[in-house]
């Protein structure tokens, strides 16, 4: 049986180069993760689909240590600056405290499995992690 | 006076706090007919209602009305997240403005003791029958915790710590210490839910919620209910000198939005809205930010309360970290912060938090504070935020009489 995977959100990527896309308001550059009818920026109704720098650095985070039922803590919630794109993620694969995760930290892009459905179909999720 | 100009003629708030045998009509009645009293007036005397309780059903206006007085008048169900309370305010003062009434009610009541974590959604979902991909990003899970969070702690910890990471100085015991000047300050206000003060030792060293910000130095949910009476110039003029005297002088009401800025899809921009927000309110008022004897500021979290000591310009840009290790925002220093003891301990029950900040600021202004009154408070500013976003930012100005 082949797996198909599925990704965590419409806005990833997968394949053999994992990325993130966004609409570009074509007038005057700014981004979207989501669906506009008009720019929030400049008002234009012009959009276009493009890739978002697989690497950034961190412009903030914290470390989540009290959640929702089913939200597993600890877990580090961040902004990372991908090119002069702001993205929301987690931190990955690395020990979630301040003494390992901190403000200007360079990190990529990383995918990893949540689990298959009944369908054999798996979705992936994705975080960035330390560039070390 | 002026007669075009606008005063808070009777205001009031409720001790905040658990009353589990009384419910959003009760608290927020409370808060209207003491309000009418410290006024000096009665519902006859009202031309219009504003009203507002986030997390309750729609209508509170005319519940309120039916346990308080039924006039006929029009009532405005507000809804604008923790600005709730200012846009019920400035609801009742646009009327005025309009010429519409002279006289008109704001009312903010909130029942909050006890529901937990704000802003959090349930976990993601294990591998089900079929992911399927729902909703605005396509999603084949609930995405908190997975792609950052947006519960209430968490964004404030990264407001906090953007601005840290881009002016510096901003650590953990930095913020820790904003928190413990604001438990300090409430031991003085027996409104307040806590009035325990508490060394640093202890606030770094409760329960962590979301780095940087320990339990304490996050905002209290409590219930409470907090009620204004607004009048023009033109009508406070035929009223008793008593009541002209006493009444405080709202020298500027602003409410912005967050405008369009890169990052804010990700993480709410609290920055610009409170900025602009401030710019408009110092230009209404004619007055700088070196004159303001007190301000309320909305420190749902401590690392909230750094980022709005620059956006309200009390510092320089860039300045806040400097600013509060000053020692300026203790209620003995320069700039006198949250006197009341904030969101941290006098509790946040959130559609009452936008006028109960101003009857904290209008207390001192008639000089009716008790053991924490700041002397010779002429000025004060009271500002919240919503997330979403909107900001209100009220200047008071004590009575010239």
């Amino acid at each position: 049986m082949t797996t198909t995977q599925v990704p965590l959100v419409d806005y990833l990527v997968l394949g053999d180069k994992p990325h993130l896309i966004a609409n570009e308001c074509t007038s005057c550059g700014a981004k979207f993760f989501d669906r506009r009818n008009a720019c929030a920026s400049c008002f234009a109704t012009d959009f276009k689909k493009v890739e978002i720098a697989t690497e950034g650095e961190v412009r903030s985070f914290t470390i989540v240590t009290f959640a929702a039922p089913g939200v597993p803590v600890p877990f580090v919630a961040a902004i990372i600056n991908c090119g002069g794109t702001s993205v929301r993620a987690n931190i990955i694969n690395c020990d979630p405290t301040p003494e390992v995760v901190s403000l200007g930290m360079k990190v990529r892009l990383a995918t990893y499995s949540l689990g298959n459905d009944d369908n054999g179909s798996e979705a992936i999720g994705f975080g960035f992690e330390p560039i070390k | 006076m002026a007669s075009d100009d606008i005063y808070i003629l009777g205001i009031y708030m409720t001790k905040f706090g658990k009353y589990p045998d009384r419910d959003t009509v009760d608290l927020a009645a409370e808060a209207v007919m003491a309000a009418l009293a410290d006024g000096g007036v009665t519902m006859k005397d009202m031309g219009i209602l504003a009203a507002g309780c986030l997390m309750g059903q729609g209508g509170i206006g005319q519940m309120i009305q039916k346990q308080v007085g039924q006039t006929g008048i029009p009532v405005y169900n507000v809804s604008n997240a923790c600005a709730t309370g200012a846009t019920a305010l400035r609801t009742a003062i646009m009327a005025i403005k309009a010429g519409e009434c002279d006289m008109g009610l704001a009312v903010g009541v909130e029942k909050l003791a006890g529901v937990g974590l704000l802003g959090a959604s349930s976990g993601p979902k294990g591998p089900g029958k079929e992911w399927k991909a729902t909703g605005r990003y396509g999603s084949v899970a609930n995405t908190d915790g997975l792609i950052g969070t947006a519960n209430m702690p968490g964004t404030f910890a990264q407001v906090g710590m953007e601005y840290g990471h881009k002016y510096g100085g901003a650590t953990f015991e930095l913020f820790a210490k904003i928190s413990e000047k604001n438990h300090a300050h409430s031991t003085l206000n027996p409104l307040a839910a806590y009035n325990k003060r508490m060394t640093l030792d202890e606030i770094m060293n409760d329960i962590m919620i979301a780095y940087p910000n320990t339990r304490p130095m996050c905002s209290a949910n409590c219930d409470g209910a907090a009620a204004a009476v607004v009048v023009s110039g033109k009508k406070l003029k035929t009223l008793s000198l008593e009541q002209q005297r006493r009444a405080i002088k709202v020298s500027a009401s602003v409410l912005t939005s967050d405008p369009y800025q890169e990052a804010c899809q990700v993480l709410p921009d609290v920055n610009t809205l409170t900025r602009i927000a401030a710019k408009q309110a110092y230009e209404q008022a004619g007055v700088s930010p070196s004159d303001l004897n007190l301000v309320e500021l909305h420190d749902c979290f401590a690392t909230a309360e750094l980022v709005h000591y620059d956006n309200l310009m009390l510092c320089e840009e860039g300045g806040a970290v400097d600013f509060f290790n000053s020692g300026a925002t203790w209620r003995d220093g320069k700039t006198p912060v949250n006197v009341s003891g904030g969101l941290e301990s006098k509790g946040h029950p959130i559609a009452a938090t936008g006028i109960a900040n101003i009857w904290e600021v209008c207390h001192h202004l008639r000089g009716e504070a008790g053991p924490r009154q700041i002397e010779g408070a002429k000025v004060g500013l009271a500002h919240v935020i919503g997330l979403g976003s909107a900001c209100g930012v009220h200047i008071l100005e004590k009575s010239a009489l």
